[in-house]
Parts: structure tokens; C-alpha cells; sequence
């Protein structure tokens, strides 16, 4: 909503400057996102204060003046007007700034005097006519003050954020309204410039035909607009608008058109009821019909577009065809335009959910489908099209023919809310007196009437209040009118909070804090994959038609972004993702479940110049990396990592149950990338299912004693022995696995074997055709005593005893 | 001496005589291990064969196979450590201090997600806990229940991508405000982050997808004053000593509807191009949660009042790091990322 300062002040007389009113706006009303001064052009002009003025010693018209613009030091100007005082204040023109018009002024030498600026009269700043002498200004303000803020000259655009519940905000009169309520200065209809035309025929009142003059008038979908006025006036000359008129719509950003349309443009900015005018002889058989479109209908806008219709749609139509969309546009039809005479002006209130839905459909938004879609006044229409026809018959003659109609079957009772001065209290947190209450609220237009015995009160809804139904609404009404800032901020006690926790959330931090301190970088993609039609979740109105679909995995989009890193030239690439999958599951809710991944690709380590270049991330380092994951996702759980098959290298299990994966990640990828790894673990189901039905609620029970988790840890005693230690080197065959050698050395070794390391694989010339070498180092300690060196030497023969009767594994001889 | 004190001493030589091996840092300290151990005249090894005479006759035998194999068994560590040792030590004695240490790759928290977290932590001071919920979220959550009027404009401000019949992706983490609500009885004081998701193209300033953080508390005689004052505190946590404004605002789940703003980190609030001149910047909207919020979710209206808020740490993460368009935040580069390692 575009509003300007100096039409806001027609309706509310205030001396505030441009600020000041913005942020009146702002603190009591709707956020002034934007303010525009519509003299841009004069930015550069300042105030000037004349110290000195003196003959120049070359010329006998021009003065020599010595001028503070606010610099600092005293400029030479060089000026022509006979007006020149010292001791008073002019505008000022700098060197280097630009004039209306586009002239850039320099510094230069006139008739040998320097001048470093001009002092500009009323004509040179686009002012008015007057070049008789430099503009004397009536003003205290400090020189180099802007020109424009200190005069108020040029009048100031406030583009004001005017949210979806207040479309009586949507108009100069609703702004003017609060501002009058804020200021608690007097708020009048502004006078219409050179109307004297005063609007006298009372309208002919009826449920659903009427004649306007010459036309008939049928509202046959009185759903689609509740109340529909209309009246003719006949011989207008259309033309252009009086310039006053179109200094008005420019300073909204509005156009001028003509006469007639540029009237029903103010009436839509300056009380927000949007209006329509017909040409009346293209009107088929000289009727004006309220009606639902019928199947395939056809209308051309005024944008020139040929829209189809539907039945769902209201038109204006006239004895044959429509010849405008209800509250979005007229047609091009019935449009005025120079030939026109007499015109059909059409003030009505149409459905705000019905305009919107036409609007949807037909994609067309305009500045009355804005109003009307959020909701338009409807006890405005008789004022406004008084005001209209004054307006129309002042800019462009003609004369009104017959009284206009009011179609309004259903008259509404304004509605009505009880408000308690308790209930006040207890939301806002501070007590208002029953008095301040009535005062904030009458102030813009609640009327108030308070219940005999208690402290409440009946209040009637003004009828452009529709988001105002119940006593909540009135609370923030007072709030709102008191100011948000009356409010004290005072810190006061709290309970705490009856919710636990999340588990969830202390398990993604942990697993966070584990990757980062592994060196992995935190990635948060967006989940929109290419997906298939089988297994992936589609979104049913994508962004995009090729990134329809929702993830499956996290590896997937962490794939995207590495590829996106690798053609930015990035070959080092480590990144991890704490995020949400999707899958369609069997019922009509997705499956959604919180994974955390990390893919790697590149060098295992930064490059340091004591050491030879670092080998890339290979497999074990996945693995690693999949069993850091696995530990912070479920630490002290059983995990076990089962070989897999093609690019999965195994899978991962989490008490027994499939929870993810390790494997190599194929990219699309340029041939200098290193191969890329990703380890992928689902931390838990996120259900969407209902907690309980609409307005009941099912109260999870908080469980008091939870027994300590089984991942507590729990401190060993040190030991107090030494260790005995020996290595034992075997050959392996390919087929068998280490894991099934380390169980027999285990078993073998008893529960003495403090620690299994396994040191090193082997293959080669000396090694026996498939079969590998594969060393160990046992580490042995017993709680009480120091183990002799025969114990551990006679455990190292049964143990290769064991290995060799149970695997045929034998140790390897040099 | 007796035979049973000679294996205990024997095996004590082994065993520490192990541990100096292993600790020998340079071939010279070896060389003194070596010396301290099997030395002929000081040796600690050597000197214990020297009671090998004294023992009973019938324990010699045994005591000195053990002994001798405790010797050999020591040289091989010798042996051993002295070739790891050479092939340790660099060549030159003489260190060039001033090169670079030996790294280990850095990792890093996602910029939206270190705001995440400073907020939490504020608000974990003041008794909030965290919540979280779906993203793919049903339809009644995410507005019937939060008082969504039906083809009204305010729907415009939350274009939707739906999934099916009534199952959509989330607009706003104001779903997890009704979940917690049926889930818990009052006082009620969450925190509740996770991705939210609009009908938007990409611009500098807009994505898809985008996180959000609210904030929710509920319990009898909590106000609108608790709401600023809460709030304000928060602010002047979160950006040092500043000054806070509340302007009217409309969220269909929240009456009184209010915006907080602080003074624009930008000019300090002198008015700048960054606030068009205003001075204030916009950090989060709240307001009193309306009682029709409440009785979705089966609490008492009229005895429970309570206040919400929600923000947007994307956008306050390219303010608190300059970050100038809002798809850097989602394209993942490791050299963006590698910047907000600590
Ligand atoms: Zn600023």
C-alpha cells in the first residue's frame, strides 16, 4: 500500500516531518517498509544562511555573498538577485550538485569572482514561477540541512506493509484513521479541489432489480456481491484530469488515464473502495447484470487478454455477454474511453472469497481484486459513490441520471464482542483501567457500552473491522492503540517447562560434535532430488519438474554438492549431513526418518612438508568414519559391520536391526577426482501421525526414573600389574575372514587377552599363492599377580595349536 | 636369595627393561638402556646371573635357561628398537623452528546451524527445552489448527508444497507448538528448530527451504509482558547491549501479533541503506498465542494464556557473517564451510 504524506495530512492535520509520521505508522499501525520523497530531484539542495553580501567590484546587478551551506568554512557565491540579505537563509546549491532539470552546477569564475554554488529561486527548483528573486525561507533550521526535510517541500511516499486481516488499511482514510487515533488530532474528509457539486438524490433501495436511469440494474448472485450500487451519469467529456488530480495518483504510483477512470482511482486510494465505470451505449439492451459465468464464457480484459470463465466466476454482464470480472477487471468492451458519453459507475461489495477465487484462477491481480479479496467495507458504498459522482461531475461535467441503485438484499448488523477488563489484564500482563480501555477502542470506531454491575463491556465491530470478531481481537486493538511500548519488560518468574528433552536432539548434537571434531564439515542441502516414480516421495506442485521428488537417502544430495565442489576445483571434499529422509511408505502418510551421513573424497590429511604427499581416503577410512557415526548414534549398543555386496561395503547393524551403510560413492566426476566414500546411519522415525484428535490432547507420561542408559560409562580400575605381550604372524587364506581368525584367538587366548591389535596384512612373492599374511599383537594381564614368561609363552602354542586344528591356519615361517 | 625371589627379579629386569626399551627416544639413550640392562659390569640382567651360582643346586638348571632367555629375548628388543630408531631420527640435528606444524583437516558446524545453537543456548538458560517434529507434516498441524482462515490472503504468505491429500511440507515449525501441546500438559517452555519449506524460487534472499526456530511457552498468568520481556532479554543476549521495538503484526496463530526489532547492526541505529533509514532491524515475530490455538490443542483457553515466537537463523546468519546471498547456505562449498571452523 502506497500512501503520501501530504494526503494522509488532507485527512489529519499533524505537524509531524516525514519520519516522525513513518514511525507513528509503524509503532501503532502497519510497518512503513519504504519511504520515498518525491522530490528526489532536489536532494542536493541545502540550506544556505547568507553571512555576508557585498557589491561585486565587476558588475553593477551582481552581489558577491559569503554563505555557510554547513562545510565548515565559508563558500563564495556569486548571485544575481536583487533579493540578497545577509543574515537570512536561502536554498543552496552546492558545485557539483545537479538542479531540477538536470543542469550540474560547477565551480566557476564570474566576471573574476570564484563561485562555489548557486542560491536558487522558487522557478529553478521546479517551485513555481517565481524568478524574481532567490527563495527567502522562514526557517531556523541549521545550514546544510536538506532542503527538502527542512521546508517539507515535496510531498513523501510511505510504502506501508499492510498485512492480509487489515484491508481497512488499504486506503488513505483507514492510515488517516489511526493516525488520527495515535496524534488524538481530529480526522475530516478531505475537500475535494474545485467540486461543488454536491450529491443530493438519495438511492433507490432494493433485493435485486432496480433502474438506474436509462439502465436496469439485476443482481442475480447476491452471494458473489453482497451489496452492488451503480448509477449513471450522463454527458461526460472525457479528458484529462485537473493536474492536481494527477499530482494525487502519481504520489501513489499511479497513473493517469483520464478523467473518468483517473476519479474512480483516487476514490480507490483514498478510501480503498474500489469502483468501476461502464460505457453505458456499449451496454447490451441498457442493462447491468449480476450473474455467475456461464461454462466457457469469454471476456477480453482491459489488459487485452481473452479469459475463459466458469460457472464458479461472477461477471457484469449486460443483456448478451459479460462485460467484467466481478471485482478483478473490467472488459474491454465497455471500456471508457474518449468516445464516451455516458457512463454506468458501478460501487459494490463483492466476495472476498469468491474474488479470490477467481483471481487464482484466472491469475489476474489488480488493485481492486487486492481490496476486495481481503475484504472491503460494506457499509461504504452509499458514501463512497456520493463521493464519486461529486468527484466525476467536477473533473468531467455530465449530469446524474436518475437516482443511483443500492442492491443490498441481506443488510448487515454490525457484529458485536463482550470484553472483559480482567481478561485484558490477564493477557497483556499489565491492568488497564476500564476507561483507557473504552477510550483506545472508541478512538477507532469501536462503540462501547459498558455492562451494569461488572467491568466489561459490549462492543459493537465498526463494519470495516472484519478480522475483529472476538474479544482476543479487541485485546490486541488495545494493546496496539496503547502501544506495544507502553508495555513494561520486566523479567518474572517462570516454571519450568513440563517437556523433556528431546532425545533426538541430544543424539544429532553428539553425532555433530563427532564429525566436526573428525574434520567433516557440516553441509544443510536442500532435499529436492531427481528421484524415480517408484520409492521416492514426489511433491505434488514441485519447484521444479527435475528435482520433483524428496531424498531417500542424505548420500544422495551429499553427492550433488560434492559434484558441485569438484566443479568448483575442489579435491579435497569432506561433508556430513544431519537430515531428514523420505519414503512413500504403505499408508497415505510418507515415512520420514532422521539420518545422518558423511561423504569423503581426496587427501586423508592435510599435506605437511615433512611427509611425503597423504594418501586419499580410502574404504577404512569410511569404515571408520561409519563406526565413529554408529558409536554417537547409539553408543553402547551392539554394532556390527557385515561385508556387503557391489558398491555397499557393509552394511551396519545396531542391535541386530539394519541401520545403514558404508560404501563408495559413484559422481559424476572429473577424472583427477579421487574415488568418494559415504557412510549413511538412520537415527530415528519421525511420525506425523496425529498425537491425539482436534482440541484433546494425549499426555505423554515423563518418565521419572529412567534407569541410566546402558552407553553410561563406567570407570575401571587401573591396573596395578605389568602386561605380557608376544605377536603372532599367520597365513590366511583370501576366503577366510580376519574377523573368524580373531574369534578363534579370543576363544584360544581366555579372558586374560586384554587387547587384540591387528598389525599388518601381507601379501606377496613369499606368501603362498591365495593366501595372505596377517599379523597380531596380543597384549595379556592378570588382575593380581605378573604372569610368568611361560604362561604367555604356553598360551602362544595353544593358541597356534587351536588356529591350526580349528582353520588349518599356520604360522608363518620366514 | 632365594629361587623364587630370583624369578621375581628376573622377570621385573624383563619387564622394565622392556618399558626403558620402548621409551628410548634416540639411539644414544638406547645405547644407555643397553648398557643399564645386559652391561657386563652394571648391567641389571648381568648382575642377577651373577646370584646364579648361589641358588640351590637344583633350581640352577631351570633359573639359568630362564635367565639366558630373558637375555636373548632383551637383545631382539634391543635389535628391534635400534632399527625403528634409525629410521626415526632425521638427519639433521639442527631444527628450522619457524616451519609449519603438522595439521589435521578442520571441520565445521553449518553457519545456520552455530545460530541455531547460540539460541538455544540462551534460551536453555531460562528453561526452555528442545522439540522437534515432521517436516512432511499433515495438513491440520501446519494451519487448521493454528487458526488458518480458509481462502483468505494470509494463506498467500504460505505457498505450500504438498505431498498428498491433506500431507504437505511444513511452512513453519509452528506445527511442533500443537504436537507439544497434545503431547504435554502446561507449563509448557520449548524451542523447536528444523526445516520449513514455501513455494519459493531462489533469489538472493528467498530458497525453497529454510530454517526456522520458535519458540513457545504456556502456563497460567504468562502475558504479553513476559512476551517483551523475554524476548527483549534474548535480544540483548544475542547482539550485546541493544534496544528493542515491537510493532503490530498479523500471524493468524498469534493475537496480539508482534514483530521485534533491534537496532540495525549495521549502523547502530543511526539509519542506514541496509534499514532504509529506519534504523531497526527485523529479528523475529511472536505474539500471545490465540485461544483458538489452545483449544486445538485441548488446553483450557480461559486459565492458559501464552506466548510464541519464531525466527529465521538464515537470515540471521548472512547478517552476523556478511553472508550476501542466501544460496550460499545451501550449495555446500567446502571453502565456505572450511570459514566457520573454530
Ligand atoms: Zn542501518
Amino acid at each position: 500500500m502506497n500512501a503520501s504524506h501530504d494526503w494522509l495530512n488532507a485527512f489529519v492535520q499533524t505537524s509531524m516531518t516525514p519520519a516522525a509520521l513513518r514511525d507513528l505508522i509503524t509503532a501503532r499501525c502497519a510497518t512503513v517498509d519504504d519511504m520515498v520523497s518525491l522530490r528526489a530531484d532536489l536532494s542536493e539542495i541545502v540550506i544556505g544562511y547568507v553571512v555576508e553580501a557585498s557589491r561585486h567590484p565587476n558588475s553593477d546587478h551582481l552581489w558577491v555573498t559569503r554563505v555557510d551551506a554547513g562545510t565548515g568554512e565559508l563558500l563564495d557565491v556569486v548571485c544575481g538577485a536583487a533579493n540578497v540579505t545577509a543574515g537570512k537563509r536561502y536554498p543552496f546549491a552546492p558545485a557539483g550538485a545537479t538542479l531540477p532539470g538536470g543542469l550540474k552546477l560547477e565551480k566557476r569564475k564570474i566576471r573574476g569572482s570564484l563561485s562555489n554554488g548557486m542560491l536558487c529561486s522558487a522557478r529553478e527548483l521546479g517551485l513555481g514561477d517565481d524568478h524574481e528573486g532567490i527563495l527567502e525561507l522562514n526557517t531556523e533550521a541549521a545550514p546544510g540541512t536538506p532542503f527538502t526535510s527542512a521546508m517539507g517541500v515535496g510531498d513523501t511516499r510511505y510504502v506501508i506493509d499492510v498485512q492480509p486481516n487489515r484491508p481497512d488499511l488499504l486506503s488513505h482514510l483507514g492510515i488517516a484513521r489511526e493516525i488520527s487515533a495515535a496524534s488524538q488530532q481530529p480526522m475530516r474528509w478531505p475537500d475535494l479541489p474545485d467540486v461543488s457539486h454536491s450529491f443530493a438524490t438519495a438511492p433507490s433501495v432494493a433485493a435485486s432489480a432496480l433502474r438506474a436511469g436509462s439502465v436496469e440494474v439485476r443482481l442475480e448472485d447476491a452471494a458473489g456481491a453482497p451489496r452492488y450500487m451503480g448509477v449513471v451519469i450522463r454527458g461526460v467529456s472525457i479528458g484529462s484530469s485537473p493536474a492536481w488530480l494527477t499530482a494525487r495518483l502519481e504520489s501513489v504510483g499511479a497513473r493517469s488515464i483520464n478523467n473518468v477512470v483517473d476519479a474512480t482511482n483516487y476514490l480507490l486510494h483514498e478510501l480503498g473502495q474500489p469502483m468501476h465505470a461502464f460505457d453505458v451505449a456499449k451496454l447490451e439492451g441498457s442493462a447491468v447484470i449480476v450473474r455467475r459465468a456461464s461454462a466457457d464464457e469469454r471476456l477480453r480484459t482491459l489488459d487485452g487478454v481473452d479469459r475463459i470463465l466458469n460457472p464458479q466466476m461472477t461477471v457484469i454482464a449486460d443483456a448478451e455477454r459479460a462485460q467484467g470480472i466481478a471485482g478483478v477487471m473490467g472488459g474491454s468492451e465497455s471500456e471508457v474511453t474518449d468516445a464516451t458519453k455516458d457512463i454506468f459507475l458501478e460501487v459494490a461489495t463483492f466476495d472476498p472469497a469468491s474474488v479470490r477465487r477467481t483471481r487464482r484462477a484466472l491469475g489476474l491481480s489488480t488493485d481492486a481484486s487486492y481490496r476486495f479479496e481481503r475484504g472491503t467495507d460494506i457499509e461504504l458504498p452509499s458514501a463512497a459513490l456520493a463521493r464519486a459522482v461529486s468527484l466525476i461531475l467536477a473533473v468531467a461535467g455530465g449530469e446524474v441520471d436518475g437516482a443511483p441503485v443500492d442492491l443490498y438484499p441481506a443488510p448487515r448488523a454490525r457484529a458485536k464482542a463482550v470484553l472483559r477488563v480482567s481478561r485484558v489484564a490477564q493477557l497483556l500482563g499489565e491492568p488497564i483501567p476500564a476507561a483507557e480501555i473504552e477510550r483506545l477502542v472508541t478512538s477507532v470506531g469501536f462503540k462501547c457500552a459498558k455492562h451494569e454491575g461488572d467491568s466489561s463491556f459490549d462492543v459493537e465491530i465498526p463494519s470495516w473491522r472484519g478480522d475483529v470478531r472476538a474479544e482476543v481481537d479487541l485485546i490486541e486493538e488495545i494493546a496496539r492503540l496503547r502501544g506495544f511500548d507502553s508495555f513494561s519488560e520486566e523479567l518474572r518468574p517462570f516454571r519450568s517447562g513440563s517437556v523433556p528433552a528431546s532425545p533426538l536432539d541430544t543424539v544429532l548434537k553428539r553425532v555433530r560434535e563427532a564429525l566436526v571434531m573428525k574434520g567433516l564439515l557440516e553441509a544443510r542441502p536442500m532435499p529436492f532430488v531427481s528421484g524415480a516414480e517408484r520409492g521416492f516421495v514426489r511433491v505434488a506442485n514441485p519447484i521444479a519438474e527435475n528435482e520433483a521428488y524428496l531424498r531417500r537417502e542424505l548420500l544422495d544430495t551429499l553427492s550433488r554438492r560434492a559434484e558441485h565442489n569438484l566443479s568448483q576445483m575442489q579435491r579435497n571434499i569432506r561433508l556430513f549431513e544431519i537430515g531428514s529422509v523420505f519414503d512413500p511408505g504403505d499408508a497415505d502418510l510418507p515415512r520420514e526418518e532422521m539420518h545422518v551421513a558423511a561423504l569423503i573424497l581426496g587427501d586423508r590429511r592435510p599435506a605437511h612438508w615433512t611427509e611425503p604427499p597423504s594418501p586419499a581416503f580410502d574404504e577404512w577410512d569410511a569404515k571408520a568414519l561409519g563406526e565413529e557415526i554408529t558409536r554417537a548414534v547409539a553408543p553402547g549398543s551392539r554394532s556390527a559391520f557385515r561385508p556387503g555386496e557391489g558398491d555397499v561395503l557393509w552394511t551396519i547393524e545396531i542391535d541386530g536391526a539394519r541401520r545403514g551403510e558404508v560404501r563408495k560413492v559413484s559422481l559424476d566426476a572429473p577424472l583427477w577426482a579421487a574415488q568418494a566414500f559415504g557412510a549413511e546411519v538412520s537415527v530415528e522415525r519421525l511420525t506425523a501421525e496425529p498425537v491425539a484428535a482436534a482440541g484433546t490432547a494425549r499426555y505423554k507420561s515423563v518418565a521419572v526414573s529412567q534407569s541410566p542408559a546402558s552407553h553410561e560409562i563406567r570407570y575401571q580400575v587401573l591396573p596395578t600389574t605389568p602386561s605380557s605381550s608376544f605377536d603372532i604372524a599367520v597365513l590366511v587364506p583370501n576366503d577366510m575372514r580376519a574377523e573368524q581368525v580373531e574369534e578363534a584367538i579370543r576363544r584360544s587366548a581366555g579372558t586374560l587377552l586384554e587387547k587384540l591389535t591387528l598389525l599388518s596384512e601381507y601379501r606377496g612373492d613369499s606368501i603362498t599363492q591365495g593366501m595372505r599374511s596377517i599379523a597380531w599383537h596380543l597384549v595379556f594381564r592378570h588382575p593380581e599377580r605378573t604372569l610368568e614368561s611361560r604362561e604367555i609363552s604356553s598360551r602362544r602354542e595353544r593358541l597356534l595349536r587351536t588356529l591350526e586344528g580349528e582353520l588349518g591356519v599356520r604360522q608363518r615361517t620366514a | 636369595m632365594t629361587t623364587q625371589e630370583f624369578f621375581e627379579a628376573l622377570q621385573r629386569a624383563h619387564v622394565e627393561g622392556s618399558a626403558r626399551i620402548s621409551a628410548a627416544a634416540t639411539p644414544l639413550e638406547l645405547t644407555d638402556v643397553r648398557n643399564a640392562l645386559i652391561g657386563r659390569k652394571n648391567g641389571s640382567l648381568s648382575q642377577l646371573m651373577r646370584e646364579l651360582p648361589s641358588l640351590p643346586e637344583a633350581d640352577r638348571r631351570e633359573a639359568g635357561a630362564r635367565a639366558n632367555s630373558a637375555r636373548v629375548a632383551i637383545e631382539e628388543e634391543l635389535e628391534t628398537r635400534k632399527v625403528s630408531l634409525d629410521a626415526d631420527t632425521p638427519p639433521q640435528p639442527t631444527l628450522d623452528l619457524s616451519m609449519p606444524g603438522r595439521q589435521s583437516w578442520r571441520g565445521a558446524k553449518h553457519p545456520v546451524t552455530l545460530i541455531i545453537e547460540e539460541i538455544e543456548g540462551i534460551f536453555r538458560d531460562i528453561g526452555f527445552t528442545i522439540a522437534l517434529g515432521p517436516e512432511a507434516e499433515l495438513e491440520w498441524y501446519n494451519f487448521g489448527a493454528l487458526n488458518f482462515p480458509a481462502d483468505h490472503p494470509a494463506m498467500d504468505m504460505h505457498d505450500t508444497l504438498y505431498l498428498g491429500k491433506e500431507v504437505l511440507l511444513r511452512t513453519h515449525t509452528s506445527p511442533v507448538q500443537v504436537r507439544t501441546l497434545q503431547s504435554y500438559p502446561p507449563p509448557i517452555r520449548i524451542l523447536a528448530p528444523g526445516n520449513v519449506y514455501r513455494r519459493d524460487f531462489f533469489d538472493a534472499s528467498h530458497a525453497p527451504m529454510f530454517s526456522q526456530i520458535e519458540g513457545l511457552a504456556v502456563d497460567e498468568g504468562v502475558s504479553f509482558v513476559d512476551l517483551k520481556a523475554t524476548l527483549s532479554y534474548f535480544a540483548n543476549r544475542l547482539f550485546g547491549k541493544t534496544k528493542t521495538r515491537f510493532r503490530p503484526s498479523y500471524f493468524p496463530f498469534t493475537e496480539p501479533s508482534a514483530e521485534m526489532d533491534v537496532e540495525c547492526q549495521l549502523c547502530s541505529g543511526r539509519g542506514c541503506s541496509g534499514c532504509k533509514g529506519t534504523g531497526w532491524m527485523e529479528i523475529l515475530g511472536s505474539g500471545m498465542v490465540h485461544p483458538a490455538v489452545l483449544q486445538s490443542a485441548g488446553v483450557d483457553a480461559e486459565r492458559y494464556t501464552g506466548w510464541a515466537f519464531g525466527m529465521g537463523p538464515g537470515r540471521m546468519a548472512m547478517l552476523r557473517y556478511g553472508i550476501p546471498n542466501i544460496r550460499l547456505l545451501y550449495d555446500s562449498d567446502v571453502r565456505f564451510l572450511e570459514q566457520f571452523a573454530r
